[in-house]
């Protein structure tokens, strides 16, 4: 290496301020904030500054609010990877209910059961009965279709959708979307919206300003994540496309059993943990099956994610936090990086 | 198979012997399937069915058996056949009384795909 070179790389690691980003770190923040997003990680003073901007009472406005994402719950699976899903789903709804800022709502992102068997379903409802938050919007993941093509859960919690399962609702000048990307499934594919969905998708958004946040949740990711897998739904293009035009888009998902997310535009994707077991990474097993990690780790693998709408800036910002953590530290196969992002909506 | 006994024991010994020395689905089948007749099994492993492509006789009953620890069903993509779902170490049978190419998949994981060549 050139001395020149040897300059540049001792000049783009200092950390000029002390504040736990270095000059590199800090030009890929700037770049980020250019995009919408502002993204910093955790270990130093602007993380936690943020974080506590976010929930201090002086910062709350009156149309702020805040709703919590929980994801593959997979009732009756007792396999090594957790024999006791029902007791992490507990810890999750402990978590929630701990939280200092109530959320308005819960978004169970699917694959609620693992059999779709009427006890799985029963034992969920009873602990989400205990959930501080009363409201409580589901959609189905691929589990929870196995009996006969989703009808037991179209049942239970399908009142007001269409089709297979999608709706929206609209809270406190936020428009959310729950879309049904897991039944009618065809061989060799990934997720699957299809054309009725779809056109009721666009007749759903017409007509709304472009300033109206947006959040579409749905089980299996709305991006392709890693094909093999089948992470990705087939049609998601034309979805997004009736979205693009909006000024704040969030995109929920789960499935994967692990957090992923991507930035496209003014689009931010998201894929939560699980409250059950982890998947591994992509490419890095024979296949997407249950992890089995230490027993210890478990509930640092396991989490929730808690999602703030502060109206000021008209912003979205997604805290993911693990089980049996108190605040919201160390996420994800044991990478320590508390993430908190800011989307800007349109001004 | 109580049936197929039965049904051998009525046959001519002559014809019994041409038969056997006729029979599809003998060793000599190419190495990219496995032997049928008696080994007429699919594992479902690892998010895929095992072997992909399995030759078997017309009449041959085939018995995919779940070793993974996620429930998998086995759906025909003609309709034909359609298994319940089916958790670690339970089995699903289909017998084929049909020739022919019978394409299926998981629907709960539709990225895997398996075929049943009957002839």
């Amino acid at each position: 290496m050139t001395n020149k070179k040897q300059d540049l790389i001792a000049e783009k690691s200092q950390d000029l301020n002390n504040d736990g980003v270095d000059r590199r770190g800090f030009l890929k923040c700037m770049a980020w904030a250019g995009t919408g997003l502002v993204w910093t990680m955790s270990g130093g003073i602007p993380a936690s500054r943020a974080f506590a901007k976010l929930h201090g009472k002086d910062d709350r406005k009156s149309g702020d609010f805040s709703f919590v994402q929980i994801s593959d719950s997979h009732i009756g699976f007792n396999k090594p990877a957790n024999p006791d899903v029902t007791s992490t789903l507990q810890l999750a709804i402990d978590k929630i209910n701990a939280m200092q800022h109530k959320p308005d709502f819960i978004i169970h992102t699917g694959d609620l059961t693992q059999l779709s068997k009427p006890s799985e379903f029963d034992t969920l409802d009873q602990v989400l009965k205990g959930a501080s938050p009363k409201q409580i919007y589901f959609v189905p993941g691929e589990h929870d279709m196995l009996a006969d093509n989703g009808e037991e859960y179209l049942q239970r919690y399908g009142k007001g959708t269409k089709g297979t399962g999608w709706y929206s609702f609209d809270h406190k000048g936020v428009h959310f979307v729950g879309l049904i990307n897991v039944a009618n499934l065809k061989a060799g594919g990934m997720g699957s919206l299809g054309h009725e969905q779809l056109e009721w998708l666009e007749d759903d958004l017409k007509g709304r300003a472009d300033s109206t946040p947006i959040v579409l949740f749905a089980h299996i990711p709305l991006w392709t994540i890693y094909p093999d897998w089948g992470w990705g739904t087939d049609d998601s293009e034309q979805a997004l496309s009736y979205v693009r035009r909006f000024g704040s888009v969030t995109v929920l998902n789960g499935h994967i059993h692990q957090i992923m997310q991507k930035v496209e535009g003014r689009i931010s994707f998201h894929t939560a943990v699980s409250t059950a077991f982890p998947q591994p990474t992509p490419g890095t097993a024979p296949s997407a099956g249950p992890m089995k990690v230490p027993a210890d780790q478990l509930q640092r693998v396991l989490g929730i994610t808690d999602v703030n709408y502060l109206i000021s800036g008209r912003s979205l910002a997604i805290v993911d936090s693990a089980l049996g953590d108190s605040g919201s530290a160390s996420l994800g196969n044991g990478a320590s990086a508390r993430r908190v992002e800011s989307i800007r909506g349109a001004r | 198979m109580k049936k197929k006994i039965l049904w051998l024991a009525s046959v001519p010994v002559p014809v019994l012997l041409a038969m056997l020395l006729l029979l599809p689905g003998s060793r000599s089948v190419a190495a990219n399937n496995e032997p049928s007749g008696s080994n007429a099994e699919v594992t479902i492993d690892n998010f895929s069915f095992g072997p992909q492509t399995l030759t078997v006789p017309v009449g041959a009953t085939v018995t995919w058996t779940n070793r993974d620890d996620i429930p998998h069903n086995v759906v025909s993509t003609d309709g034909v056949f359609k298994s319940k779902v089916k958790d670690t170490d339970e089995k699903f049978s289909y017998t084929f009384t049909k020739a022919g190419t019978y394409s299926y998949f998981c629907s709960v994981h539709p990225k895997m795909t398996g075929k049943v060549v009957v002839q």
